[in-house]
């Protein structure tokens, strides 16, 4: 399917905060490049990061978007994240189950947070089958990212928003080739909207990344020549 | 809709008769002479609206309604809106209803559409205190000046913490107020929470919504406990709804609203408050010959509502007299 050819994609489950990072593809020089087209907010509260085709998803994206203010309109509360997630996949369920339509070719990271507070992160596929996760990646390379962060997502390694950040970043160089250039990623803090980082933070977060690799390998060193 | 529009305007029709020459057709006869069709739009909504005009017509020129055309044809949940229920010989506001028919408007003869305005003839009220809200009803049905019971239940029950009011028709409120109990429980089911009073009485005023204008009569309070603390809100079969921490509905409201403003304050305890709520109603039956029988009062509170007492009017008379 497209979408394991397709750019990488991973969402990060902190405490106080909620991670999407996408791998920016390199475009073409004449191309203008928009800085996030993968990443998209269907509320103030929850956003979605999708892998596939780019289409199908501007179409579940605006029906999820309507689905979000109906509900403001006659609960007069927000969506929760599980309930936009159930919405968006019984709308792909209904396409697999009708004739002369095919499937959605999207699979979609959701994230965001409840009224109560608590962050989530869904994930859906083109079967309409949806779940819960901590962290989760898709895209090309996924199951080697996912065993990553099955050995790195600790606690502690959530226990900062920082910290959550720079998760999400080491997940992502592991694919990515050429470091910070082609990584976007975009953050939801509790009661804050989505906040794409700019390029400059990455740098520096990638940066600070890198030191922390040597240093960990300077003290291997140290404690093997002892 | 504005094709079936341009179809009746082009029908070469003179006032008596007009044959179903729209694409519709589904209305077998109309009479120009007392319909005004610039309201007209859907299939469904046409034959309605011609049928439910001509017998709110017929009923207010006419001392005996014509019942002898069919019903309407039912659409929404199989509910024939309009005035089917009505015994043979009937007047405006017979049949077990809450509504009186205000004499004022009864003589409209020109034909042009007059909203009919249904005094609802009860006392229901409830306001919204520290520990809650109370909700305070009576309970007699009359028709006409005829007392046709004085034990109706005028709260229903539409789940462990939500309550609804009855004021105007008992079969427009009982009915919408048992579909808004499916619908809570279908929004319970799946989004494993309860339902917010905030959603449970838009879901109410949306439904009801729908047929505004067709002759619903309904004026209810949606009382309950949800995550915000407790939840009050009018809605009514106009399309209004409301929230507020006092609402009294009926034709006794005005007496029971006097009550309530001279003795409602946010730090009353339980027994004050339900003493209050009892008062007022009390009140309003000394004074209101459409109010009387029992007053039934319930509390809800953060557990949900509880049944706190049914006493009998000519009981409290005794009771106050005696204090007094």
């Amino acid at each position: 399917m497209c979408r394991r050819a397709c750019s990488f994609r991973v969402g990060i489950r902190g405490k106080d905060i909620v991670v999407l990072g996408v791998e920016k593809k390199s475009v073409a020089k004449l191309q203008e490049e928009r800085t996030v087209r993968k990443i998209c907010a269907l509320d103030e509260h929850v956003c979605m990061a999708f892998a596939g085709l780019t289409a199908d998803a501007r179409i579940v994206i605006n029906r999820a978007r309507v689905e979000c203010q109906s509900h403001r309109l006659t609960v007069e509360d927000p969506v929760t994240v599980e309930y936009i997630t159930r919405y968006i996949a019984t709308l792909k369920q209904r396409y697999t189950q009708s004739n002369g339509r095919r499937p959605f070719g999207i699979s979609a990271l959701i994230v965001g947070f409840d009224d109560d507070g608590t962050p989530r992160l869904y994930q859906t596929d083109p079967s309409g089958t949806y779940h819960a996760w901590k962290a989760n990646a898709i895209g090309r390379s996924a199951k080697t990212v996912r065993e990553f962060l099955e050995k790195n997502y600790t606690d502690e390694a959530i226990a900062g928003d920082n910290e959550a950040i720079k998760l999400a970043i080491k997940a992502l160089l592991e694919v990515v080739q050429s470091g910070g250039k082609n990584i976007e990623l975009a953050v939801i803090r509790r009661n804050q909207p989505l906040k794409i980082l700019e390029s400059k933070e990455i740098e520096t977060l990638v940066a600070e990344i890198e030191k922390e690799k040597e240093e960990e390998a300077e003290k291997k060193k140290q404690k093997k020549s002892t | 809709m504005h094709v079936l529009h341009h179809t009746l305007k082009s029908c070469s029709c003179y006032p008596g008769v007009c044959s179903a020459t729209n694409t519709g057709g589904a209305v077998g006869f109309c009479n120009h002479n007392s319909i005004n069709f610039r309201t007209l739009t859907r299939r469904k909504f046409l034959a309605h609206q011609t049928i439910s005009k001509m017998a709110l017509a017929s009923v207010l020129n006419s001392d005996c309604a014509n019942f002898s055309f069919e019903t309407s044809q039912p659409f929404g949940f199989g509910c024939g809106p309009g005035q089917s229920g009505l015994g043979f010989d009937a007047t405006p506001g017979d049949g077990l209803s809450f509504s009186v028919k205000n004499p004022l408007c009864a003589g409209d003869e020109d034909g042009v559409e007059r909203k009919i305005e249904f005094l609802h003839g009860t006392t229901t009220l409830a306001f919204k205190f520290q520990h809650g809200v109370i909700v305070a009803v009576d309970s007699r049905a009359t028709a006409g000046s005829y007392i046709a019971s004085q034990t109706v239940k005028k709260v229903i029950e539409i789940n462990p913490y939500l309550l609804g009011t009855m004021a105007g028709g008992a079969a427009d409120c009982s009915f919408w107020e048992r579909l808004l109990a499916r619908q809570c429980r279908i929004y319970e089911l799946r989004n494993k929470e309860r339902i917010s009073v905030a959603a449970a009485s838009k879901l109410l005023a949306n439904m009801v919504y729908q047929y505004k204008g067709m002759g619903l009569s309904m004026g209810t309070m949606v009382c309950g406990w949800d995550k915000r603390g407790p939840g009050l809100y009018y809605v009514d079969s106009e399309g209004n709804r409301v929230c507020g921490d006092l609402f009294a509905v009926g034709s006794g409201s005005m007496y029971a609203y006097g009550v309530m403003d001279s003795g409602l304050r946010q730090d009353l305890s339980v027994e004050e408050a339900c003493e209050l709520g009892r008062r007022a109603i009390y009140q309003a039956t000394y004074r209101d010959a459409y109010s009387g029988g029992q007053v039934n009062l319930y509390h809800v509170h953060s557990e949900g509502w509880t049944r706190v007492s049914q006493e009998d009017v000519l009981m409290l008379h005794q009771q106050y007299k005696d204090q007094a």
